[in-house]
């Protein structure tokens, strides 16, 4: 009995274009705009993506949105969110930022998963059935929600390790169009004024203000900018599962935090490509730990132990990258990506 | 001012008859760009600043000096939004200024630099100058997407920018983050940033300190050059002889007040600004920063310039 | 030293308005855990509760769960909490045995006609909780006066055991400026050490508390030598230091994950009766606990204001490179923090699982925000603010339960944190000049 490598490498093949790991870049993107470009230190970035998540799941089920209506929701209680945020720390030193959006994100994980709000937010055993349905495989008759807008016949799509049926599909083809329209458009921003404005921020922003520009609108405007990021990050996130709480915990931002630095904070394809790495590499390594295990390679583990050992990984790969790479795999060595 | 101009060798022209009546802390001003009044700041108990009555001429270059601790920056801060005092107002160019916030009192026309550089490290040299235009487009997040709004502007800021650090040298350095610059290099960037807002009043914080001996020159020679374009200058340097050399009109501030002020020749000799920068705690241990304001008397009794 | 960024304004009342909603929002509640376990191995997916009267732990209490061709039974443990596991996702029925209630207690629910039975679904999560509202009829037989002192007992023990952890935090950030999220393992390396040697070696609890804080004090001094050192040396950034950090606390907290499995494990003594003394009860183990953190928190107040490396300490939070010119070994000093914060972190620990209780792999995760908002309350980087902030957060922590639901009462505490940055941001005890 041995290892199945090409069935570990076909897995990880599968995380390459899943819509998991676009949401990731998105989520990472937004985090870029904030601490990379801007120096803002977000630790709430799991706050944003739960609201993007609740917004959708909320507006579909309780208020039966359509899907325009809910994305909007969710994308202006970001903002609000952002705003409640920054009105009070963008004043104040980096590390305020940090610890009020970290507590801005728990307080929200600890509202969805109260059992009081139970029949709305499913308390700890979260939301599904939002996806909507895909109707009459024909005449359409009965289709609502995102399966709704599908406009792929019914049936299976792909090749090789990337087969999947028609609404893994059309939320795969929806997940990196959103992506690679927010890389063209932070893309866009950076090489604008607007972007030097931000960038200036990072490195002083006493010496921006000296020039007259108003930089706390400006970090204000980035923290929206990114949080909606996140936002829509938590909508697609959701689409291939449900809701549940635990998922928006702190450790989902330290998660970002890392493929962000992966990919290199202050670039525009780091994010992404560091969200492919994370995980075709986490994906590749805990198939290879759980085969190992099962082969009896590992006697000294249980099963369950082999799963922790990734969340293990994640947490040496982080100390590494900033230690030895700061800049990540895409950043420049002389534009190091970290504020002072 | 255009590029070529070679800067002045022979001993600059100073400006005169800038005061009403005798030189005094306070003295009225023919045409003040600046008037503040009964501005205070404390720190937890002392008096940082505390400065009755004070007006900067306008088209001059006037020096902010004293011994270590007399509240010169301070006095910057307040003045440009960057803290806010106890009590006080003070206008600039007849508008009040009191509670306006930094980044306004700056497109008020009233750009400082500061006495820690503040070149942006990870920014080019060139990125830099371009950050300190007014009025861009494009640093609007919804036009920033659409750059044929703000293509042309920023031909024109380029090529401003690309003037000015011909003047000032750093011609070569255009393409290079600034971080890479020298100490020196990174001084002659903020003040030549501060310069593409077409300021009317510029203040600088100390900005000889650090300066390598062989720019110090140049420095002085842009400084002078700011005069001659028409700005105001007004600077806190503790280099005595560039307050001789270019100097107008000095303030000499101590202990938060201001004790003394007048052309540089005439002020440096008043028993007030002797006893300012000797203090009254000559009789104790002289420390290194009592020691270095020795060094600064000396250097201003021995006026022989 | 520029003193901007202070400019806050009054105006963000939609914030007040945002956090009011929130407040005004809440009603009852009850927290979801695991202890008296039936099956919880042999199958994937759980359904747990716990079985309360007046926030005081029913033992005993039979409960069936049936559900999709399966059907177990289990018995609320001393804590009152009871899981099973359960095969498969779907619809299970929760049927809490009123018998096994004391006498003239009852489930009661106005508005429904059998409200000792609960449905309920084990859904993604792959778990689901049941809880039932349990009182004599008329509920609320304790005094609100009564239920007051009790919160306010219990929030002075929680909030100096919080104190042990956030001050060793604190002196941290103010002799190196790290923000230590690692301080959370920290804090559970102590309850885990205690763990191994009261139960899993069985040796005397005052032995196995003694080697466990020695043994923290240790894990702070390797943390330092090993990693934070170096990277000072190496000139590493305070943000990026931070984030190692974040590392660091996710690798090692899995780590202890690897070796201590997922459950809740006791500690010798917990979960005693109550005693009786006046108007308050409290158990021995609470007294030993406030007795404890009392004598240490003296001990390290001492340590800070009369011993020369304690002055020497204070020296340098203020002023590392005044400190190093004046002679001060500043090194030294960090090295002593480090080994006092690991040891103040590990106590802490072990407190902290008498006052859950229980010990577990993140329950210093659980409590890091609480620590970080007890040190920002009292001003970032000063000793005696982070006493002062624990206290603050304990308290309000354990009183807020009289309102909120108690699965919210931390979110209680991290709104005040936020509504005290909004107004007093240099924190309760902190200076207006340190946060430009």
């Amino acid at each position: 009995m041995g290892v199945d490598f090409w069935q570990i490498l076909m897995n990880g093949a599968v995380e390459l274009i899943s819509p998991t790991t676009a949401a990731y870049a998105l989520a990472a993107l937004g985090l870029a705009i904030h601490f990379g470009y801007t120096g803002l230190l977000n630790f709430g970035q799991a706050g944003f993506m739960a609201i993007g998540a609740y917004g959708f799941a909320i507006s579909t089920l309780t208020f039966q949105f359509p899907v325009w209506a809910a994305v909007l929701v969710g994308v202006g209680a970001s903002v609000v969110f952002a705003l409640i945020l920054g009105v009070p720390t963008l004043r104040l030193r980096a590390d305020y930022l940090s610890i009020v959006t970290i507590a801005a994100a728990e307080i929200l994980r600890l509202i969805f998963t109260t059992n009081t709000f139970d029949p709305v937010t499913g308390s700890a055993n979260g939301l599904s059935g939002y996806k909507g349905s895909y109707g009459d495989p024909v005449t359409r008759e009965g289709a609502w929600g995102f399966a709704g807008l599908n406009p792929f016949p019914k049936g299976s799509y792909g090749f090789g390790p990337w087969v999947m049926d028609e609404y893994n599909f059309f939320l795969t083809i929806v997940a990196w169009v959103i992506v690679i329209l927010a890389a063209l458009l932070t893309w866009q921003l950076m090489r604008s004024p607007w972007g030097r404005v931000i960038k200036g921020i990072r490195e002083d922003e006493d010496a921006v203000r000296a020039l007259g520009k108003n930089v706390y609108f400006y970090k204000m405007q980035s923290l929206i900018l990114g949080g909606v990021f996140g936002t829509l990050a938590g909508m697609i996130f959701i689409l291939p599962r449900a809701v549940v709480p635990s998922n928006y915990a702190t450790t989902l931002t330290f998660f970002i935090y890392t493929i962000l630095l992966l990919g290199g904070a202050a670039t525009i394809l780091g994010p992404v490509v560091g969200s492919i790495i994370f995980w075709v590499l986490l994906s590749i390594v805990s198939g290879f730990i759980a085969r190992a295990q099962g082969a009896g390679w590992l006697p000294f583990l249980s099963s369950v132990q082999a799963g922790q050992l990734r969340f293990i990984i994640v947490g040496v790969v982080l100390m590494l990258l900033v230690i030895f790479r700061p800049q990540g795999i895409f950043g420049n060595k002389k534009e190091l990506a970290f504020v002072k | 001012m255009s590029s070529n101009a070679t800067p002045s060798k022979g001993a600059p022209v100073k400006s005169t008859g800038l005061h009403v009546g005798e030189p005094a802390p306070g003295v009225a001003k023919v045409d003040p760009i600046i008037v503040a009044d009964n501005v205070t700041r404390t720190f937890g108990g002392l008096k940082a600043v505390d400065v009755a009555h004070l007006e900067i001429p306008r088209n001059a270059i006037t020096a902010l000096i004293g011994p270590n601790g007399a509240g010169k920056t301070t006095l910057f801060n307040l003045l440009t939004g960057f803290d806010k005092p106890d009590t006080g107002t003070w206008t600039f160019a007849g508008t009040s200024l009191a509670g306006v916030p930094s980044f306004k009192v700056a497109r008020l026309g009233q750009v400082r630099t500061f006495q820690l550089t503040k070149a942006l490290g990870l920014l080019t040299v060139l990125d830099n100058m371009k950050l300190g235009a007014k009025n861009q487009k494009g640093e609007n997040l919804f036009r920033a997407l659409l750059p044929f709004l703000w293509r042309k502007q920023e031909e024109e800021i380029e090529a401003k920018a690309l003037d000015i650090l011909q003047r000032f040298k750093l011609d070569a350095k255009v393409e290079d983050y600034a971080a890479s610059l020298s100490g020196g290099q990174r001084k002659l960037l903020e003040m030549a940033r501060a310069l593409m807002s077409d300021p009317t009043l510029v203040m600088l914080d100390e900005p000889m300190a650090g300066v390598n001996p062989a720019l110090t020159q140049s420095l002085l020679d842009h400084i002078l050059d700011l005069k001659t374009q028409g700005m105001t200058v007004l600077f806190v340097e503790h280099d005595m002889h560039m307050v001789r050399h270019i100097a107008d009109w000095v303030v000499v501030m101590a202990e938060g007040r201001v004790v003394a002020e007048g052309p540089p020749h005439d002020v440096m000799k008043q028993q007030a600004v002797i006893d300012a920068y000797l203090g009254s705690h000559h009789d104790q241990d002289l420390g290194a920063t009592e020691s270095e304001n020795v060094e600064a008397m000396k250097e201003l009794l021995h006026d022989e310039d | 030293m520029e003193v901007t960024g202070l400019r806050r304004r009054r105006l963000p009342a939609l914030a007040l308005t945002f956090i009011a909603l929130l407040l005004a929002m809440l009603t009852i509640g009850s927290a979801p855990a695991t202890a008296d376990e039936v099956g919880l191995d042999e199958y994937d997916f759980k359904v747990s509760g716990l079985v309360e009267l007046n926030d005081k732990p029913l033992a005993g209490v039979e409960l069936v769960i049936e559900g999709s061709g399966f059907k177990v039974e289990v018995e609320s443990g001393d804590d009152g909490r009871w899981a099973v596991g359960v095969p498969e996702k779907g619809d299970y029925t929760v049927t809490l045995n009123e018998e096994t209630l004391p006498e003239g207690i009852a489930v009661i629910d106005p508005e429904d006609e059998t409200p000792n039975v609960r449905e309920i679904t084990v859904g993604q999560s792959g778990s689901a909780v049941a809880n039932f509202f349990i009182g004599k009829g008329e509920r609320n037989t304790v005094s609100w006066g009564q239920q007051l002192l009790d919160r306010v007992i219990n929030g002075l023990n929680f909030g100096l055991l919080l104190a042990l952890a956030a001050i060793g935090l604190s002196l941290i950030f103010g002799t190196t400026g790290l923000n230590n999220f690692a301080h959370a393992e920290m804090v559970s390396f102590g309850a885990l050490m205690a763990l191994t040697f009261a139960v899993q070696l069985a040796l005397p609890l005052w032995l196995a508390i003694i080697i466990a804080i020695v043994l923290s004090a240790g894990f702070g001094f390797t943390l330092d030598a090993a990693i934070w050192k170096p990277l000072r040396r190496k000139g590493v950034g305070l943000i990026p230091m931070m984030i190692v950090s974040i590392g660091l606390s996710l690798a090692l907290r899995y780590t202890f994950q690897l070796f201590y499995g997922g459950e809740i494990r006791q500690l010798p003594f917990a979960g005693m009766a109550d005693l009786k003394l006046g108007p308050i009860s409290l158990s021995p183990i609470d007294l030993a606990s406030m007795a404890i953190s009392l004598v240490v928190l003296a001990g390290v107040a001492f340590f800070l204001l009369r011993t020369r490396i304690g002055k020497a300490t204070r020296a340098v939070s203020d002023n590392p490179s005044l400190a190093s010119a004046s002679g001060i070994d500043v090194d030294r000093v960090i090295r002593i923090v480090w080994i006092v914060g690991g040891a103040l972190a590990g106590l802490s620990g072990i407190l902290w699982a008498y006052f859950r209780p229980g010990v577990s792999w993140d329950m210093g995760f659980q409590i890091l925000l609480l620590i970080f908002a007890a040190v920002t309350l009292g001003g970032l980087g000063t000793a005696f603010g982070a006493l002062v902030g624990s206290l603050i957060v304990g308290l309000f922590v354990e009183i807020s339960t009289l309102w909120l639901p108690s699965d919210m009462k931390y979110a209680g505490a991290l709104v005040i944190l936020i509504l005290v940055l909004l107004f007093r941001p240099q924190g309760v005890l902190g200076r207006k000049e340190r946060i430009g």
